[in-house]
């Protein structure tokens, strides 16, 4: 059995496995703390930065940064909700977001921090890329007008189903999700059934077939608002207070 | 070229460097010479050859300024766009060439024999406006010489026939042959001091390893690329490691716009930067070192293997170096191929692994799993010059130099507005008015220390200090004089960390892009007042929630300007007359619905009025 640290954040404190990430550790405690690049059972790589919290007053990424004895977390603050808003606002007009004729609307990580952090519309201009659309898989179709750059599919394809069908080339504000191939999903052998395909936190990555199965209103954060599974969770902070 | 044939090109550069995944960069590099790309047919086959996805091999390609998928001209021109190449008449040379050449910059000329591109600081902004003609040096360039160097070229393909003058120094030697100058204007008593090739190395192997790091620390060495981390903090975590083998890393990959020194340091000091590494090296108990080599600099490539080919048949590097039983240690040169993040020590570990240049989650740090997951030191060319010097001459030799917090000397890149731009070895501490005089800048409105990732000050702070209490640097200094603008200044930084963003994180890679187009709205006219503080807040997000230290950095030239310079921003944005929201320009606007109905919008009137 691994060693067993304390440590505070939002002035609760609680009890995590050494080596656990920040993240890992108060989603355990019942304390969310929003993402969009990070998935459980993926290797964390604190690229979106929507995590960031304070530790012992420096940023960092809570997905990445693993929990140490008696170290001081802010988690919810006026200062970093605000840097998260903004971070989710860079998103949407990094890419092109029409939320209202998106398919993944109402499962849509994005849109759902959106909601959770109050956004109506984003502060910053749009930058309107031209990007592709590849619907050249019998069953799945690849909308890089949505994609977010958090890699979730790269990763997954890579480490869970051994494949690598996804990765990124170009850098920068240029950087595009790629397949592996000359040009065209249909030329690599994602199927349907890879765990790739349900990786993606917006709607780049889509099931063919299947976008209004479930209807508008019904849908995953419709129901129930991202984070609010964690927060509703057993509060298991070691003075079982609520989290401020 | 056919498949077949490509595909025998790509055998034989694979199996030069064993079909190792982790040599993809000279896998590429080598591919990318021989067939003027990396073609898709060429990346299925290193994709095969080296048992990896295709589709990393792409991600890697495209992610170097130097690589390309597409096909090039047989000769490539990247003309430095930095802002002091830009003040030297980029503009005028870059014309010249088009003009030459009959394209545009990004265009290759239809016969296949020419491509002309932009490139970020080639490190020659004291003989600037500078470009790479393949891996030949170009300086000083005028419209004119941009004429004649097409009109050469097409009579003599060959660009090393360009170099008609050698420069000074070593430039001259026969495996450079290089115009560039070294400018060296003022030799210290440390990097520059009188070499004793041999010594430094037989003095730290008469010693325990432990005992060399002490030697550092009693130094109060620290890190040169800018940083300042304290180098013999950093050896010691290495030694301490568990792990092996354990590699040293030099970064030869300085790119911070406005920086040189490490160029003039490679082409008279290599001895002295390769003892440097070669006791890390024993310090830390490694048996290989690496540098890594900024493509900007493979001119310099053919003379640094010579060197390293000398210290082997000299008992420098190879078994039993100086009689010392045990202790193997031999360097090898790993190029780069064109990008700044590179500069960052992980994003250079993964660059040596032949991955696309992106800085990594720390911890671990390196010094715990760096290179092929082993511990490993990165140290700046400088630093380990710095090394040498004090197994030479002992630490408190090097302490009689600087201040308590910063010892020794700091080598400084001057640039821009001032009579004498060049290389200054000058004592830690010594204030930037004294630099200033030095080298005849005396009408200095505004200084960039560090580079653009820093701070710039005005006249009112000449008497800040150049040492980590203050003005932290790298090295670059950056004079711009009375006339010059800084918002344009600006604008150029930000393009130039928009160009060099690696992309893994969002306040970066679109934050920089947003500040970017911030800034060049005012510089239209179209800024209002409250455009200030929000470029502050915007500035502020990334500089905090940025992934690595480029991004964290990449921010600062709007929030150094404005907290500095205001009134200049001030003066340049205004509330709208009409009470308009002047960032949206109705004008551009309406422009594609203008030419779809065939007339003028009728705002045109109605906005004059």
């Amino acid at each position: 059995m691994s060693e067993i640290v304390t440590f505070t954040i939002d002035g609760r404190r609680i009890s995590a496995e050494a080596g656990q990430t920040i993240l890992a550790a108060a989603q355990a405690c019942g304390i969310y703390i929003p993402r969009l690049c990070h998935k459980d059972g993926l290797t964390p790589v604190g690229g979106c930065r929507v995590c960031t919290v304070r530790v012992n007053g420096r940023p960092a990424s809570a997905c990445t940064q693993p929990v140490a004895a008696g170290i001081v977390v802010d988690n919810d603050t006026e200062e970093l909700r605000s840097w998260r808003r903004q971070i989710v606002e860079m998103l949407f007009v990094e890419g092109n977001h029409f939320c209202m004729f998106c398919e993944k609307s109402g499962n849509c990580e994005l849109q759902a921090l959106a909601y959770r952090f109050g956004i109506t519309a984003p502060r910053y201009p749009y930058l309107w890329p031209k990007r592709d659309v590849d619907a050249s898989h019998p069953d799945i179709i690849l909308d890089r007008n949505r994609c977010i750059m958090c890699g979730r599919c790269e990763r997954t394809s890579r480490d869970l189903d051994g494949k690598s069908v996804f990765g990124f080339v170009e850098r920068g504000i240029h950087k595009t999700l790629a397949v592996n191939a000359d040009a065209r999903l249909a030329d690599t052998d994602l199927d349907l059934t890879d765990q790739a395909v349900n990786a993606c936190p917006v709607g780049a990555i889509l099931k063919k077939r299947t976008a209004y199965r479930t209807p508008v209103g019904q849908r995953q954060f419709d129901r129930e608002p991202i984070g609010t599974s964690v927060e509703t969770r057993a509060k298991l902070t070691i003075d079982g207070g609520e989290p401020r | 070229m056919s498949e077949s044939s490509i595909g025998r090109v790509v055998e034989e550069v694979a199996r030069e460097f064993g079909r190792e995944r982790w040599r993809l960069m000279d896998i590429a590099r080598g591919v990318q010479q021989r067939l003027g790309c990396v073609n898709s047919q060429a990346m299925d086959a290193i994709a095969s050859w080296l048992n990896i996805s295709r589709v990393e091999v792409e991600g890697f390609v495209t992610f170097y300024s130097f690589l390309s998928k597409e096909p090039k001209g047989r000769i490539v021109i990247r003309l430095c766009d930095d802002v002091i190449d830009q003040m030297a008449g980029y503009e005028e040379v870059r014309r010249g060439f088009e003009a030459a050449l009959g394209i545009s910059l990004g265009q290759t000329t239809p016969d296949g024999a020419f491509t002309l591109e932009r490139t970020a600081c080639i490190g020659m902004c004291d003989q600037g406006p500078a470009a790479l003609v393949n891996d030949v040096v170009v300086t000083n360039l005028s419209s004119d010489k941009a004429r004649n160097i097409v009109r050469s070229l097409r009579e003599n393909p060959r660009p090393e026939r360009l170099v008609q003058r050698f420069g000074s120094g070593n430039n001259a030697h026969p495996l450079v042959r290089s115009m560039v100058e070294n400018n060296i204007r003022k030799a210290g008593p440390i990097v520059f001091s009188e070499q004793a090739r041999g010594e430094a190395i037989r003095k730290a192997v008469a010693i325990r390893p432990a005992e060399v790091i002490r030697a550092i620390k009693t130094a109060r060495l620290r890190g040169r690329g800018g940083a300042g981390f304290p180098a013999g903090m950093k050896w010691e975590f290495a030694r301490a490691a568990e792990g092996s083998p354990k590699y040293v890393i030099c970064n030869a990959d300085e790119g911070e716009p406005g920086t040189f020194k490490d160029r003039v340091l490679l082409t008279e000091m290599p001895d002295r930067v390769f003892a440097g590494l070669t006791i890390a090296g024993y310090a830390i108990g490694a048996s290989e070192g690496i540098v890594y080599l900024r493509a900007e600099y493979a001119y310099l490539r053919r003379y640094l293997e010579h060197i390293l080919d000398r210290r082997r048949a000299d008992g420098l590097l190879g078994q039993k170096i100086c009689g010392k039983a045990g202790f193997n240690f031999d360097i090898r040169i790993q190029m780069g191929a064109g990008a700044y993040i590179c500069g960052e020590e992980t994003a250079l570990i993964n660059s040596c692994e032949g991955r696309r240049g992106e800085p990594r989650t720390r911890p671990p740090f390196p010094a715990q799993r760096g290179y092929l997951d082993c511990p490993t030191v990165v140290n700046n060319v400088e630093t380990l010059a710095c090394v040498t010097r004090i197994m030479e001459a002992g630490p408190a030799t090097f302490c009689e130099h600087g201040t308590p917090q910063s010892s020794g000397t700091k080598l400084l890149s001057v640039s821009g507005d001032c009579s004498l731009p060049g290389v200054y070895e000058v004592p830690m501490g010594i204030t930037l008015r004294d630099v200033l005089e030095m080298c005849g800048a005396d009408e200095a409105a505004a200084v960039q220390v560090g580079g653009p990732s820093r701070e710039m000050v005005g006249p009112a702070q000449y008497g800040r200090t150049i040492d980590y209490d203050d003005l932290a640097t790298g090295g670059a200094v950056l004079v711009f004089g009375p006339d010059r603008s800084i918002p344009k200044i600006v604008s150029a930084f930000m393009d130039f960390f928009v160009h060099e963003s690696c992309g893994e994180c969002t306040p970066c890679r679109v934050g920089t892009r947003l500040i970017k187009e911030q800034i060049d709205r005012i510089l239209a006219g179209r800024g209002e007042p409250k455009d200030i503080d929000e470029l502050l807040q915007l500035g502020e997000t990334i500089k905090q929630t940025s992934r690595c230290g480029l991004g964290q950095a990449s921010p600062n030239p709007v929030l150094m300007t404005i907290k500095g310079f205001r009134h200049v921003y001030e003066e340049l944005v205004s509330p709208d007359p009409h009470g308009y929201q002047r960032s949206f320009d109705l004008t551009e606007s309406v422009r594609e619905a203008e030419r779809i109905a065939g007339r003028r919008s009728i705002h045109h009137r109605e906005v004059r009025t």
